[in-house]
């Protein structure tokens, strides 16, 4: 869901880009204690394997594509900022090197893919993941959870890009609410299972490497 | 001999990276390839909806982009597989290399605002 040039007006894109260099100066500014010679090749790789797994359109419903976007499982595997943060490097290199995402939508699409779809949703996930710890194990409760989350990372994130089409005058929100969430609740599926796999194998060799095993409420504390 | 004491006291981390980088840059090259090319969600709606145009009319607003819609070459390879796959690859390793980058920064004017600060 990269929006190109064109499809916003520039209040929307201009409130969208500082809003979304707002969120990306402070997360640079909370992790840069944290970035230590064991974190950075975890982003790095992490970086890599959402840029190309993004390549991977899988055709949904009558003739469109889908592809992951990968923001919940680099929040999980990493932290909400650092999660963010790669998402945000994500698009500014599919934008300035492979002209995905125009430019001056790159501050909404940062802020609907790397905000709403990996911090927001993120936030969902921490109580969620806590709820069905209760009732099962910490690793069944950490998938279980990703798997609704991711699913629903992709859906509420389509929606506020329908609302910033609505908002530029592009399109009506009537239309362009269902038509977004309805496809997007489809490309979810896939979202959601790969997000599901690509934790269940990294939690298998190398639980210690996934940031959410370590999660405990109360929620927003680092543990 | 420090390299080869490092290699193994992270063997395990090691393995995995090497793993991880393996993985993206198959996917990326190999499998890209042969993605569904129709269009993704919000293409589809734009299509439908009659919006689309609205991009296609507006002239991009960074134009230097090196290999616009992951095809090596620009259009007239747009069928061929090796320019997507080639694209991909090229793709990954500038991901980590901006990753790598970002970090060091990061680390670069944190290392220089603490020599500047007399609290350790």
């Amino acid at each position: 869901m990269h929006i190109p040039d064109g499809f916003l007006d520039p209040k929307v894109w201009g409130t969208a880009s500082g809003v979304s260099a707002g969120f990306t100066a402070y997360a640079l500014y909370a992790v840069k204690e944290k970035l230590n010679e064991k974190v950075i090749p975890l982003l790095g790789i992490t970086a890599a394997f959402i840029f190309a797994a993004q390549m991977l359109n899988f055709p949904v419903a009558g003739g469109t594509s889908g592809h992951f976007l990968g923001a919940m499982l680099a929040c999980t595997l990493l932290g909400p900022l650092q999660g963010f943060l790669v998402m945000v490097i994500v698009l500014l290199v599919q934008c300035l090197f492979f002209a995905d995402g125009g430019l001056t939508a790159l501050g909404a699409n940062v802020f609907n893919m790397g905000i709403v779809g990996g911090l927001f949703s993120y936030m969902i996930f921490i109580y969620i993941k806590a709820l069905i710890a209760r009732i099962s194990g910490e690793k069944r409760a950490l998938l279980i959870s990703a798997a609704i989350c991711s699913w629903l990372s992709v859906v509420i994130a389509s929606a506020v890009c329908a609302v910033e089409l609505a908002l530029s005058g592009t399109i009506p929100l009537s239309v362009a609410l269902p038509a977004m969430v309805s496809v997007h609740a489809l490309i979810g599926i896939g979202e959601a299972a790969i997000t599901t796999v690509v934790l269940a194998v990294v939690t298998q060799a190398r639980p210690d490497l996934v940031h959410a095993m370590k999660l405990r409420l109360p929620a927003g504390q680092e543990v | 001999m420090e390299i080869k004491s490092f290699i193994r006291e992270n063997k395990s981390i090691l393995i995995f990276l090497i793993a991880a980088v393996a993985v993206s840059i198959v996917l990326a090259t190999f499998v890209s390839p042969f993605a569904s090319s129709s269009p993704d969600g919000l293409e589809k709606v734009a299509e439908d909806k009659g919006f689309g145009k609205k991009a296609e009319e507006k002239e991009p607003a960074w134009r230097n982009s090196p290999v616009p819609d992951y095809v090596v070459g620009g259009e007239k390879n747009e069928d061929k597989k090796w320019a997507t796959g080639l694209a991909g690859f090229i793709g990954v390793l500038i991901t980590i290399a901006v990753t790598l980058m970002v970090c060091l920064i990061v680390r670069g004017i944190r290392a220089f605002s603490r020599e500047k600060s007399p609290v350790e």
